[in-house]
């Protein structure tokens, strides 16, 4: 009997890690429903920053899905990440409108500025580069967004000075 | 809440209006937030409580303005005075110059006589620059929810399907379909339990229509699926919003928390018998979800991916019941049509494609931004009178509608007018309302290779032909890019386009090749002159050519 019960409720994380107890009430709220498993996805990263094999071994539990539909789900959505990302986050639009403004030379500098390829972090952790499909903001296009904040009419040189300037950021809260 | 209680509501919030000698409207769609709207916005703060006018001047956060490109944007009423490029300075000069003296700021207004303005035919938009995006009682005050009561106390399902089939509405997520016809098939399933789905999932890269009516009205679209709930039998809606949205699925939670609180969602809509409830699902990126078996499987929590039809989702959608899904736009459109009748909708726009529709404009053009044309206006008009041309010094050479599964429409169609046969017989799409204009600078393969990278990217990868053919073609695109292919691999892409187009599961397949095939049509010099010149193989037939040329 008592094995029964520990089976139906979800087994609280061996780490004893608090942030858990946030991913709980959210699954709490969707009733343990595999229906919701996108949306405790969502929430698991907001809480998490990104999704580790742990992490989705303890949704699939709790929601009663094979492991297999969890990493499946986590995997097919471009969303989701599995990878920790680095302190700042650097996407640049390459939408249509984007791309026509020239948004490929901006990727270039980046890249070089960067010395690391689009969708991976810089060596030291500092900055993630990533695409975006469009952001909607097309008519100030090109377009970056940077650490959640959109940039409109933006230049390579503008944009390697904001990674520069994000770099020196990093460093000065380091000295403090 | 009554119908009585909704007019007194409207009437309330009305005087409640008139008490202000001016009201400031800024725009606060993500564009202008993005140009600084944020500073303009405190600046307006500021300077109002200086002057000590917070009695006298509302400041309010309205829909998107259109011309996202001129940003921040803001509207001064009564006299809807429109000003551009509006900074700190600028905010500060018109509360001291207009607000308090009555002078208009002559070197940030813009002229709504202009084109850009004038052409324009606005329905879907209409509350933009009008009404407070967050407020329920600006949105009852201008009409709102109207429209629910109407269907409520006056008409009978049937009676709302007749009406929306009389307005010949379609589908304004691309591909057309009959607004009333799709109602009228799901009315008439037999199942307990039906859905109506709001297909937010805007992934077209450039253009943000939904995305700006989400944000600046969306009560709108809520009453709009309402009524379709109460046409079709529905008591459960779903929107189904991309994540890269935030605002848009802030205002939509903040828009249905205050209709339930009113009693304009939930339980006994309105005090009748009918009950309707809409949550929200938030994609999380993945192109093929717009597709709508795709997009039903997402909401159930699954892989996106589609499935074949028939069964359509009106017969079986989600969890195999009978499903209503529409584009944001097209339940924009509802609540206008039963509030002016099927008739005047029809005298907008052209017999088969009536009202209007509303485009993205971007790309290499003088004024980009949303706006919204009767259906049948000539492309010329939008690009060089609404958009302003191209910028000087260069030349118009494309535009291109419905995206990654749309095509270009050359100079030479320029007349064209914009309706969904038009546009069919030069091989685009209208598509979900991206235009996005080029110039002599743009390469088009360079552009049929970059639509090729995304469709490449985003299938699903369940059909092989559109998983091994996309990526194929991409190949081929690269390699005509690169100056590598030959005459054959050029016959070979056009026969892998046709193969891809004609045997894919779903419409990302089906039209991953459009904009291939339609550069090809009309630009095809610009991909022979790419080519190498015959290379003296002697071989049978152009496949092993290639292979020859493969393996080296």
């Amino acid at each position: 009997m008592a094995e029964q019960e520990v089976k139906t409720k979800t087994p609280p994380h061996p780490g004893g890690d608090n942030r858990y107890k946030l991913l709980d009430r959210a699954i709490t709220k969707h009733h343990n429903s595999g229906y919701a498993l996108i949306e405790i996805l969502h929430v698991a990263q907001g809480i998490f920053g990104f999704l580790d094999n742990d992490l989705l071994y303890y949704i699939a539990n709790a929601l009663k899905l094979p492991p297999s539909r969890v990493y499946g789900v986590a995997t097919f959505y471009h969303f989701f990440r599995l990878k920790p990302q680095g302190e700042h986050t650097f996407v640049v639009c390459t939408g249509t409108a984007c791309y026509v403004k020239g948004a490929n030379e901006i990727q270039k500098a980046l890249e070089k500025e960067c010395q690391c390829k689009f969708g991976e972090t810089t060596a030291d952790g500092k900055i993630s580069l990533m695409n975006a499909r469009c952001v909607g903001s097309c008519g100030l296009a090109p377009v970056a967004v940077i650490d959640n904040v959109v940039h409109g009419k933006m230049t390579p040189e503008e944009a390697v000075r904001c990674v520069r300037a994000l770099r020196e950021e990093t460093k000065k809260e380091v000295a403090v | 809440m009554t119908l009585e209680e909704l007019r007194e509501i409207a009437e309330k919030e009305r005087t409640r209006q008139a008490q202000y000698k001016h009201r400031i409207l800024y725009c606060s769609s993500a564009g202008c937030f993005s140009s600084g709207g944020e500073s303009a916005r405190s600046a307006f703060k500021k300077a109002l409580d200086e002057h000590g006018l917070t009695k006298e001047c509302e400041l309010v956060g309205t829909g998107c303005l259109g011309l996202c490109g001129e940003g921040p944007l803001v509207i001064v009423q009564p006299d809807q005075t429109l000003y551009q490029h509006v900074d700190e300075q600028v905010a500060k000069r018109i509360v001291e110059e207009h607000i308090l003296k009555g002078q208009i700021v002559k070197e940030n207004q813009l002229d709504l006589n202009d084109p850009f303005f004038a052409s324009q035919k606005k329905i879907v938009l209409e509350n933009m620059g009008k009404t407070n995006s967050e407020s329920l009682e600006e949105y009852i005050a201008a009409d709102g929810y109207e429209s629910l009561a109407k269907v409520l106390t006056e008409m009978t399902p049937e009676d709302v399907i007749n009406e929306i089939r009389k307005s010949g509405l379609r589908g304004r997520g691309g591909a057309g379909y009959l607004t009333g016809l799709k109602w009228d098939i799901v009315r008439k399933s037999v199942s307990e339990q039906k859905y109506v789905v709001c297909n937010a999932d805007e992934g077209d890269p450039g253009a943000f229509m939904d995305r700006s009516v989400l944000e600046g009205d969306p009560h709108r679209v809520l009453e709009g699926m309402a009524i379709a709930g109460y046409a079709v039998g529905a008591n459960q809606g779903y929107v189904y919003v991309r994540a890269e949205y935030p605002l848009a699925i802030e205002r939509l939670k903040l828009a249905i928390k205050q209709a339930e609180k009113l009693g304009l969602l939930g339980n006994r809509v309105l005090e009748s018998q009918f009950n309707f409830h809409i949550d929200i699902r938030i994609g999380a990126g993945a192109f093929v979800c717009g597709e709508e078996t795709a997009l039903i499987r997402s909401i159930m929590g699954r892989r996106g991916r589609p499935r074949p039809r028939p069964p359509f989702p009106s017969e079986k959608g989600l969890w195999d019941k009978p499903t209503v899904i529409n584009n944001v736009e097209t339940y924009a459109n509802i609540s206008p049509i039963i509030r002016n009748g099927a008739s005047w909708f029809m005298s907008i726009g052209t017999p088969k494609s009536p009202g209007t529709k509303v485009f993205a404009l971007a790309g290499k053009i003088n004024r980009t931004g949303l706006i919204e044309v009767p259906m049948g206006i000539p492309l010329r008009k939008v690009i060089f009178d609404i958009g302003g041309g191209t910028p000087e010094g260069s030349e118009f050479k494309a535009a291109q509608t419905g995206g990654p599964s749309g095509g270009c429409i050359p100079k030479e169609h320029i007349d064209l007018p914009i309706d969904y046969e038009s546009l069919q017989t030069v091989g685009s799409i209208m598509g979900s309302g991206g235009l996005i204009v080029m110039d002599s600078t743009s390469d088009m393969v360079d552009v049929a290779k970059f639509f090729m990278e995304f469709c490449m990217d985003e299938s699903c990868g369940k059909c092989i032909p559109c998983r091994v053919g996309t990526k194929h073609i991409y190949m081929m695109l690269d390699k005509i890019v690169k100056g590598e292919a030959t005459e054959d691999d050029f016959q070979l892409l056009q026969e892998l386009c046709v193969m891809v187009k004609e045997s894919s599961l779903c419409g990302l397949g089906q039209s991953a090749p459009n904009p291939v095939l339609s550069t090809i049509r009309f630009f095809r010099e610009e991909y022979t002159k790419k080519l190498k010149p015959a290379t003296c193989y002697e071989s049978g037939n152009g496949q092993s050519t290639v292979l020859q040329n493969e393996s080296k």
